[in-house]
This record gives C-alpha cells, sequence and structure tokens, in this order.
C-alpha cells in the first residue's frame, strides 16, 4: 500500500511537469506580448526592449523554461508581471478561502446528492423520484449567475439573515456554498439514483430480502457501499474543480479566492500568475484522484487497489 | 419501429420525444418561422432611454439589449446549441466511457497509463488553450465543439473507470470468466449495460452544462462570434438584466432545461425497452 | 517667472470646463471613514509603475509631486515646490521645495529624493511604464540605455532646489512632473522594501497605507502631517476588491458602501438613475476620453482614403449613445470637448448613408468589401461593435466582429496588417495629462505606427509629424492659446485623412452614497478620477 502511494506520487510529479510544460508552450503560443501589456500604451520601443530583457522574454524557450524549473524547486513561483510582487504569496493568501469554500460546497452537494438520491431509488417512479429529477436539471440549467445573484438578493438584501460580500465568519460561507450545493447536488443525486438502483437489482441484494433483513440494513451495509463508488470520484473531481477556482460564485459574493485571481491574470497575459494558479490546480485535482483511487478500496473491499 | 410504438406508449416519454423533435424541428426550420431576422437590431426594438422591450404581440419573447428580437434568436441560437449540446457532449460522454472502461478493465500498466493520460488531461488548462486557439485561428462553432468534447471526456472516464473497477470483481463477472468468457463478450454483454444509465446521466445533464461552456468559451473568442446567436450566449450577455429584463434569462434558461429534460425521458425510456432487466435506473 | 505661471493657470481656468454644479455647495467637514469597491485587485502603489485607472488616484494620494492640479480641474498647481522658474529659452526648469515637509516614516524631503525618483521611473531595472514621460530631460538617453542610472539633466544644488535641464523644449514639462511616476519617494524605503515598494509604499501624499490584505481589502489612513492644513478630509478609506459591481451597488443602496469605483453596470443605471434617490448617488461627468475606431491604413480596402471617409458616413452615433443609455454623446474629431484645443464649429463627417454608398462605388467598391471589426470581450463593447457592425452592412460593408479579451486586441492591433478596424472600447484613451498633445503620439504619430505599438490605424503623416513636433517646442507660456489651436488644428486636419471614425465621449459614471459630499468634479477629477483628498462626509 505505502509503495503503491509512493508509486503514485512519484507519477503525480512526472504529471505536474507535463502540465507546466504545455502550459509553458501554450502561454509562448499566446500573440500578446507581456512586455507590452507591463509597458502600458505610452511606452517607447526602447522602454518595452528594456521590460523585455529585465523579464528575461528575450531568452530561447528552453532556457526560460529550465530557470522557471530551478525556480519551482527552490519553491520560487516567481514574480507577477502586473502586481510586482511574489507569486507565491498572491497565491498563498487566497488557499485558505478557497479550501473552505471548498470544502462547505462539497460537503452541501454530497448530503443534498445523498438524501435525494437515496429518497428517489427507493421511491422509483413516484412524484418524489420525479421532483428530484426536475431539480437536477433545473440546478444544472440555470446560469450560476443568476442564481447567486438571486439567492444574494434574498437571503442577504431582503431578510438579511447572511452578510452580502467577503470572508472571515462562518455567516460569509453560507450562501456561496449554498449557491455551488443547490447548482451542484442535481450531478450528485442522479448519480447515486442511479448507482442504488443498479445494486438493488443485485441478485444478492434481492436475496437479502428475501431473507427478511430491513430495508434500512440492506441500504447501509449492501446498497450505499456500492453506490459510493462512483461519489467518491466525483469527489476527487470536484476537489480539483473547486481548487482551481470558481471564478462567478467568487465574483457574486466578494470571496477572495483563487478564481478571481487566476481570471484577472488570464486577462491580463500575467504568466508568472496564469502558470502558478495552473500548477496549483493541477496539483489539487491529481491529489483528488489519488485520494479518491485509494479510498474506492476501503469502501469495496473487493476492488484491489493498484 | 416497435421500439418506437412502445416508447410512445410511456407518457412521460411521449412528452420527450414531443420536445425532442420540436426543436429540433424549429432548429432545421428556423427561416421559415422566425419573425425577424435574429441580427436585426430595431428601432422600435430599445425604449427611448435604450431598455430592451418586454414581451408583446409585436415581439413574442421580448427583445434583447440592442433592440432585437428573442424569439428570433433563440430559434436560431438553437442551431449552434444543439451541436454543442448533442455533438460535442455525446463525443466527449462516448470517448470518456471508452477510455474510462477499458482502464478500469484492463490491469497492469495499460490500465494505469491510460488512468494518469486522463489525470493528465484532467489537470489540463483547458481555458488557456481556448485563449490561444481563439488567437490562432478563426473562431468557429466546431472549434469551440472541439475544445468542449477534448475537455469534457475526462470526467465521465473517471467516473466509469471507478464503476468498472467495481464492477469486475462483482460475482457474475467473475463467474463468467472461470467459464472461459472472452473480454470483448464481457465487457460489452457485462459490463458496458451496467454503464448506461451512468451514460444517459452525464449525456443529458451534459447538454445543460456544455450548452452555457458554450458562452463562456465564445466569449474567450474562440466560439461563435457575435451576432451569431446561441442558448448559452443569449444568458450569458445578459444574465446582469435579469432583475431588469428578467425575459432575456429566464426564455433561453427555460429551453436548456426543457431540452435536456426530454432528452432523459427519451434516453431512460428507450433503455428501458432495449434492456428490461435495468427497468428504471438512470 | 513666478507671473507666467499665474497667467497660464488663468488661461488652463478658462479651458477647464469640468461640469460644476449651479447649486451652492456644503462647505468640505472634516472626518468620516468610508468605503469604496473594485472589482479587481489593486495592481500595485508603487508611483513609478501603477498605470491603471483604479491605482491612479490611490497613488495620487499617497504621494506628492512637484507640481499637481486643483482638486477637480485641470489648473496646474505647485505641491511640493513652493515656486518654480523658467528660462526664456523653455530648456530650464528650477524649483524651490516647500520646507517641512516629511515623508510619512519622518524625515524630511529634499531636494535629491526628487532627482532619485525620477531616475528611479526611467531606470530600465525599474520595469516602469512611464519612463518615455521624461525624454526631455537631458541624459534620458543614457539611462534608458542603460549605460548610467544618473540623469545629468536633473541636478539638486542645495536640499530646497531642484534644476531640470532639457536637450528640447517640451510645453507639456509641467504636466509631466505632476504625473504620478513623478511621485517624490524616499529611497531608504524603496530599497527596504526589497523590490516589494508597490505593497509597502511610503510617500508624503495625503494618505498613508495602513493595512493590505491581498484579495479583500487596502486600508487607507490620513497622514496627519500633510503640508496642506484640513486636507485631507475624511480620515480613512478602506477599498474592498473583488466585488462585482451589482453586488457593489446593492450594498451601496444599503448603505454598506459610499463609493462604488467601477460605476454602475449598463444592466443597473436605468433602475437607479429613475429611483428616488437616484439623481444624488449618481455623479455624471465629461472624462477626458474619446472612444474611436481605428481603420488600418495598411490594410485594403481600407488604404483607400474614399473608402475610410465613406465609413465615417456610415455610423450612425447616435443609435450608439441610444444603446449606452444616453451615457456618451457622439464624437466629431479625436480630441475630447474638455480638451484644450478641441474645435466646437467642426462637425466632422455627418451620418449619410447615400454618400456613403457613393464614395464607396467611387472608391471601387459599388457592392461593398468584406473586412473584421476586433472589439474586447467586456459589456457593453460587444454591443456597440455589433451596432457598427449593423451600420456597415447598409452600405454594403460586412464586417465579422471578433470579440477578444483585451490582450489579445491590443496584440492584434500592434500587429501589421493584422486587425482591419478595431473599435477601441474598453481600451480607448484617456488623458494621462489634460494636454492636446497626449492625444497624438502614440496613437495616431509615426513613432506609435510600429509593431506593438498603440496607433492601430498604422497612420504615419510626416507632415502632420513636424507639425506636431513644431506645436510641443512652443513652450512660451504666453503662447499657451496659440499652441492649443495649433494642436486642434493638428487633429481636424488629421480627420481629413480618416485614420478613425471617431465614435463617442463616453461620459464617467460614479455611485456614491447619500452622505458622500462635495462637487461631482471631485468624484470624476479630469486628472485622477477620484480625487481621495477632496471627497467628504457629510454629517
Amino acid at each position: 500500500m505505502v509503495l503503491l502511494v509512493l508509486r503514485r506520487l512519484v507519477q503525480t510529479a512526472l504529471i505536474l511537469l507535463g502540465v507546466a510544460a504545455i502550459t509553458f508552450l501554450l502561454l509562448y503560443a499566446l500573440p500578446a506580448d507581456p512586455a507590452r501589456m507591463i509597458a502600458g500604451r505610452s511606452a517607447t520601443a526602447q522602454t518595452v526592449a528594456n521590460i523585455r530583457r529585465e523579464l528575461g522574454l528575450d531568452q530561447p524557450l528552453l532556457v526560460q523554461f529550465w530557470a522557471y524549473l530551478q525556480g519551482i524547486a527552490h519553491g520560487d513561483l516567481g514574480r507577477s508581471y502586473a502586481q510586482k510582487t511574489d507569486v507565491g504569496s498572491l497565491i498563498a493568501a487566497r488557499i485558505p478561502a478557497t479550501l473552505v469554500l471548498m470544502a462547505a460546497g462539497i460537503l452541501l452537494e454530497v448530503v443534498l446528492g445523498l438524501t435525494f438520491g437515496i429518497i428517489a431509488a427507493l421511491r422509483r417512479g413516484g412524484v418524489i423520484d420525479r421532483a428530484v429529477m426536475m431539480a437536477s436539471f433545473i440546478g444544472v440549467s440555470a446560469p450560476q449567475f443568476v442564481v447567486a445573484l438571486l439567492l444574494l438578493y434574498v437571503f442577504a438584501v431582503t431578510l438579511g439573515w447572511f452578510p452580502m460580500s467577503g470572508f472571515g465568519t462562518p455567516a460569509h460561507v453560507v450562501l456561496p456554498a449554498m449557491t455551488l450545493g443547490i447548482l451542484g447536488a442535481g450531478w450528485y443525486a442522479r448519480m447515486v439514483r442511479s448507482a442504488m438502483i443498479d445494486v438493488l437489482n443485485q441478485d444478492y441484494v434481492r436475496t437479502a430480502r428475501a431473507k427478511g433483513l430491513s430495508s434500512a440494513r440492506i441500504i447501509l451495509r449492501h446498497a450505499l457501499p456500492n453506490a459510493m463508488l462512483p461519489i467518491i470520484a466525483m469527489i476527487g473531481i470536484d476537489i480539483g474543480q473547486f481548487m482551481g477556482g470558481v471564478v462567478v460564485v467568487e465574483a457574486v459574493y466578494g470571496w477572495p479566492g483563487i478564481g478571481q485571481l487566476a481570471w484577472q491574470a488570464i486577462q491580463q497575459v500575467d504568466i508568472p500568475i496564469i502558470m502558478g494558479v495552473t500548477l496549483v490546480s493541477a496539483l489539487a485535482i491529481v491529489l483528488g484522484n489519488l485520494v479518491a483511487d485509494t479510498i474506492a478500496p476501503l469502501i469495496d473491499p473487493r476492488i484491489r487497489a493498484r | 419501429m416497435d421500439v418506437l410504438k412502445a416508447m410512445l406508449r410511456q407518457p412521460a416519454a411521449l412528452f420527450g420525444f414531443i420536445v425532442v423533435v420540436t426543436v429540433v424541428a424549429m432548429a432545421i426550420a428556423a427561416p421559415l418561422i422566425a419573425p425577424y431576422s435574429p441580427d436585426n437590431q430595431m428601432f422600435d426594438g430599445l425604449t427611448l432611454e435604450g431598455a430592451p422591450m418586454p414581451p408583446s404581440g409585436q415581439f413574442l419573447l421580448g427583445t434583447d439589449t440592442l433592440g432585437r428580437d428573442l424569439f428570433s434568436r433563440m430559434l436560431f441560437g438553437a442551431r449552434t446549441s444543439l451541436v454543442i449540446g448533442l455533438v460535442a457532449n455525446g463525443i466527449a460522454v462516448a470517448i470518456g466511457l471508452f477510455i474510462g472502461i477499458l482502464s478500469g478493465y484492463l490491469r497492469g500498466i495499460v490500465g494505469g497509463l491510460l488512468m494518469r493520460f486522463t489525470d493528465l488531461m484532467m489537470a489540463f488548462p483547458a481555458l488557456l488553450l481556448a485563449i490561444v486557439l481563439a488567437a490562432l485561428l478563426r473562431p468557429s462553432l466546431w472549434i469551440v465543439a472541439m475544445v468542449i468534447a477534448l475537455v469534457n471526456w475526462v470526467q465521465v472516464a473517471r467516473i466509469v473507470y471507478t464503476e468498472t473497477r467495481g464492477l469486475v470483481e462483482r460475482d457474475f463477472i467473475l463467474a463468467e470468466r472461470s467459464l472461459g468468457a472472452g473480454h470483448l463478450r464481457i465487457l460489452f454483454m457485462h459490463i458496458l449495460p451496467h454503464l448506461i444509465p451512468t451514460a444517459i446521466v452525464w449525456g443529458t445533464l451534459g447538454i445543460a452544462t456544455t450548452v452555457l461552456l458554450e458562452a463562456t468559451l465564445s466569449f474567450l473568442g474562440i466560439g461563435v462570434q457575435p451576432p451569431q446567436p446561441s442558448w448559452g450566449n443569449i444568458i450569458f450577455e445578459s444574465q446582469s438584466y435579469f432583475q431588469a429584463a428578467p425575459w432575456l434569462v429566464f426564455f433561453p434558461g427555460a429551453i436548456i432545461l426543457l431540452t435536456a429534460l426530454s432528452f432523459n425521458l427519451v434516453g431512460d425510456a428507450l433503455r428501458d425497452i432495449l434492456d428490461p432487466t435495468q427497468r428504471g435506473r438512470g | 517667472m513666478f507671473k507666467s505661471w499665474l497667467r497660464n493657470t488663468t488661461i488652463a481656468t478658462v479651458l477647464a470646463l469640468a461640469p460644476l454644479p449651479s447649486f451652492a455647495q456644503d462647505t468640505p467637514q472634516q472626518g468620516g471613514d468610508i468605503i469604496v469597491t473594485y472589482k479587481d485587485d489593486i495592481a500595485t502603489l508603487d508611483p513609478a509603475i501603477g498605470y491603471d485607472w483604479v491605482n491612479w488616484s490611490m497613488i495620487k494620494s499617497l504621494y506628492s509631486r512637484l507640481m499637481d492640479y486643483e482638486p477637480g480641474t485641470a489648473n496646474l498647481v505647485p505641491s511640493l515646490a513652493e515656486t518654480f522658474e523658467v528660462s526664456d529659452d523653455g530648456l530650464t526648469y528650477t524649483f524651490k521645495l516647500r520646507k517641512g515637509v516629511k515623508f510619512t516614516n519622518g524625515r524630511e524631503v529634499v531636494a535629491s529624493d526628487v532627482k532619485y525618483s525620477i531616475e528611479r521611473a526611467v531606470n530600465p531595472k525599474t520595469q516602469g511604464p512611464g519612463a518615455g514621460f521624461f525624454g526631455a530631460i537631458k541624459g534620458f538617453e543614457d539611462v534608458t540605455a542603460g549605460k548610467t542610472t544618473t540623469l545629468e539633466g536633473i541636478t539638486a544644488p542645495d536640499d530646497s532646489t531642484v534644476t531640470f535641464h532639457l536637450s528640447r523644449p517640451d510645453a507639456t514639462f509641467l504636466h509631466v512632473l505632476a504625473i504620478n511616476f513623478a511621485s517624490v519617494v524616499p529611497h531608504e524605503a524603496v530599497e527596504a522594501a526589497g523590490g516589494d515598494f508597490g505593497k509597502k509604499p511610503v510617500g508624503s501624499g495625503t494618505f498613508i497605507l495602513k493595512d493590505w490584505t491581498i484579495g479583500q481589502h487596502l486600508v487607507f489612513e490620513r497622514n496627519p502631517d500633510y503640508f496642506v492644513k484640513d486636507m485631507p478630509h475624511i480620515d480613512k478609506f478602506t477599498v474592498e476588491v473583488g466585488q462585482e459591481p451589482l453586488v457593489a451597488l446593492l450594498r451601496l443602496q444599503k448603505g454598506e458602501v459610499d463609493i462604488a469605483g467601477d460605476g454602475i453596470p449598463p444592466a443597473k443605471f436605468l433602475e437607479i438613475k429613475n429611483s428616488a434617490d437616484g439623481p444624488k448617488m449618481i455623479v455624471d461627468g465629461q472624462q477626458l476620453q474619446t472612444g474611436y475606431i481605428t481603420l488600418n491604413t495598411k490594410v485594403k480596402p481600407l488604404d483607400n482614403l474614399k473608402v475610410r471617409q465613406a465609413l465615417n458616413m456610415a455610423i450612425n452615433k447616435d443609435r450608439i449613445t441610444r444603446i449606452l443609455n444616453g451615457r456618451a454623446t457622439a464624437a466629431s474629431q479625436p480630441l475630447p470637448p474638455l480638451m484644450p484645443g478641441y474645435d466646437k464649429s467642426f462637425t466632422g463627417y455627418a451620418y449619410d448613408v447615400e454618400k456613403a454608398k457613393a464614395l464607396l462605388a467611387e472608391a471601387g467598391f459599388p457592392t461593398g468589401f468584406e473586412t473584421v471589426l476586433y472589439s474586447t470581450n467586456t459589456d457593453p463593447q460587444p454591443r456597440i461593435a455589433q451596432a457598427v457592425q449593423q451600420d456597415l452592412a447598409a452600405v454594403g460593408v460586412k464586417a465579422e466582429v471578433r470579440a477578444l479579451a483585451q490582450a489579445n486586441v491590443i496584440a492584434a492591433g500592434g500587429t501589421e496588417g493584422e486587425a482591419p478596424m478595431i473599435w477601441s472600447g474598453g481600451m480607448a484613451w484617456i488623458a494621462d495629462f489634460p494636454d492636446p498633445s497626449n492625444f497624438y503620439g502614440p496613437i495616431l504619430g509615426c513613432s506609435g505606427a510600429v509593431a506593438g505599438g498603440w496607433n492601430w490605424s498604422w497612420y504615419c503623416n510626416q507632415d502632420i509629424d513636424k507639425r506636431a513636433v513644431a506645436a510641443d517646442s512652443m513652450s512660451d507660456p504666453a503662447k499657451v492659446a496659440e499652441r492649443s489651436a495649433t494642436w486642434g488644428k493638428i487633429f481636424t486636419d488629421i480627420m481629413a485623412d480618416a485614420p478613425w471614425i471617431p465614435l463617442i465621449n463616453e461620459r464617467r459614471v460614479v455611485a456614491k452614497s447619500l452622505r458622500m459630499g462635495g462637487a461631482d468634479n471631485i468624484y470624476i477629477d479630469p486628472t485622477r478620477v477620484i480625487n481621495y483628498d477632496a471627497i467628504y462626509v457629510k454629517q
């Protein structure tokens, strides 16, 4: 098991290297000159050339990439072109808020998704099942921006239950997490329902039922663990996506997460920030998947870890 | 024809079928049905202060912020959005299924490599790719469809991979194996049917999400460019107007919902008819 | 020659047409904390580097400069300088510094700080975007070429005297000393910050940065030792970043926010304007800005003058101002109406579809042609581009709209032969200082028509370039009016070549809470956007 995890960690490093190389190449291919963006509209050609030299942008691509990798090896993600400060500190400042929202958002998605998914599976074809299905589709079809603003309008502006904007107290996280939970729970509910029905149709569950085992026991002992498999995989995916930032929700609730940083950097062609955020979210994605793969055998012992 | 008849006997499936056929037909016949040109910025399409007009006899679903007829734009927008929701998303689900099953079923190096490749693709900065393509290529619907297919298959692959790993250890598969069944037979006859419900979930919920994703990508410049409408970019352009002009968000949102839901109803019914043992899943 | 400065100011006063409210203002009151919101992070507060419209006004308040402007106007006044003299040939400027002015680290500001600060702004190592503004100072080329780090043209004979020697007369030089890049900084603080001065600023301005929580907020407190009595008026302002403009407005309506820095989004404008408190919350004023479409003179068929003129006649600018809910006026020339030199009598190309078609036919395009119109992708820019697209279609010109991220549009504009037409919205020229010359060089002059430049029309008229140089040499303060008129003529003559379609002059709209006081022109200050020094809270 330890060996397995070790092997996966080495693979993770390789994947990150691959992502770094791809991203570097893409940014290089981008026909927007960072030196020009920094120099602004009034700069002379001389100023632009000076900036390009100072940033090392006049070096060959491979030299630049090697210098970047050396920096990473020393824990240095470089300096932001636009903000003229350490990228590592810019990202680190936004990690706590990102983690809080990720945890709260996923928790809500999973709790809502599991609850309604199980109910729908047990009452399949019934009114509740239909309602859950409808709600799932509304959740994925509704534009995030509008849902976020509506929730803000109702719960913060009109009722005044939660603060409108910011980060710091538990009350601040409720609305952003609720938005993510409501919009994302549909996926979980549909997947749980589908997996549950599959398991409930299995011979051994039918046998268990015939033996007179109570349905609660059947659900908890047999059906749920099997249904959890895809859910674990989905959580792994969500961890990665949320670490990359949830731009719209962060923007509406003034949440100081990574998404806003990334979006600004993309608009400004701030290459060191784009690189840094991409690597951090790539790391989260790979680790999220690693965790999911490691947990799966624990839930369903028949699966062999590999 | 029997399948169709069987399907139409279920009221929910019948409803879904009618909606799907109607939406597709309206997309094809858009030039015949649309009361106005979708790009025509009409002088009387805005109030004197420059605000969009609410739904009325003249403008069935109201006008947008440039004074264009929303109904006409939604008709033409269906063409873009159906390509994205059906073709791009369909390809993504198919690739995801294929890679997911293979990596979950095959052991050893090949399966592991496939999954690490999936991890790499998942960590791949898709937005960045979109921006680079936007700057290098002439924007078109097909590029955005390609990017969506390229980006979206990975999640399906992850789920299917995990499910397959669970399935291959189940008693009935082990039994088949000990009886000497070939890999292909096991894959297609025994594993795939259990994954169809997952494919239906992602294939139908994915219609809605990819239609909205298209708007984000087009915003970055790779997809359809103004004034060409799509359901996604109609919403995207006017979402901040949801208080001042709710019809601009409500109608396109409702049609996306209705379309995705209807495909789900049809998909469920089809599966029930084709594989009665799986009735009710999905 | 202090007198000549006075004359200069009176003329400038006449020219500064910032909209002053007709009703009497309350007298400013001291005290109060306010909250200001912005969507984007504050990039940097280093005066040698910061160059966007959000940090521009904060840097103005953190530091002081030799020259500055009267709040809400374009009138130059000495600030850190007490007096100054200009030699008759316009090549030597001598400033006497105010005595007893202190940096907020406690040290007194001396003449060598001025020299250091400007050298720092010019030094290539700083990577500052404003180096070019100081091009007239002797020794500039040596510093930008990296041969030396000191400007021989700046001398500080004693602690309170600083002298500038220019290599050519520069009529805008006093304005140059008032822009942010000329802000005075203490070298010891710059060195102590170790490259992070932009996050740990020290100056001698009206405010001190007390706290900066990255991604959340910045807290500015008044500098109790500021050298002008009763300035600033407010005790503190907190800038909250990452605030979506729509939400900022909801918070403002609820009284949580005092100034929504990003203005009022189009979606919300009519609602607020037509609400009961609307008129008291909206500050709507002109700025030194022109929105234009560049017509690339190096791309066929736009290289044909008749085609460019025809396109100028094809656009219905009034419909565009209506799409913007009336927040803009139609433009006829490159200069905005508030700029000295603006020619009120010049009407430019009137909207005339028939004439445009006739001109196109004359030019050999009776059935029009196909082209591409670039635009940035944030509302309302793509909408304006689509309105233009429809007008062009009416004369047979099929323009494909390409709405891209700003960086990509700028890159396309600076690549020769790439972008036939660019709608400048979102990137439009806003003057660095209120002088007409600022609207020429980089965007219409030959020097800007290079790879990576901002002259996206790739327009280069040697004759006009010569006239521009001549106009900038008229540094005699007595000739200010003559100089402005000369510049005005240059811009109207440029329109004969039609490298642009001057589209609209957008007004700036700021939303403020009911308790905020001060005239409108302090919230839309022609030289610094929001003037944090002059705003105040009504008790």
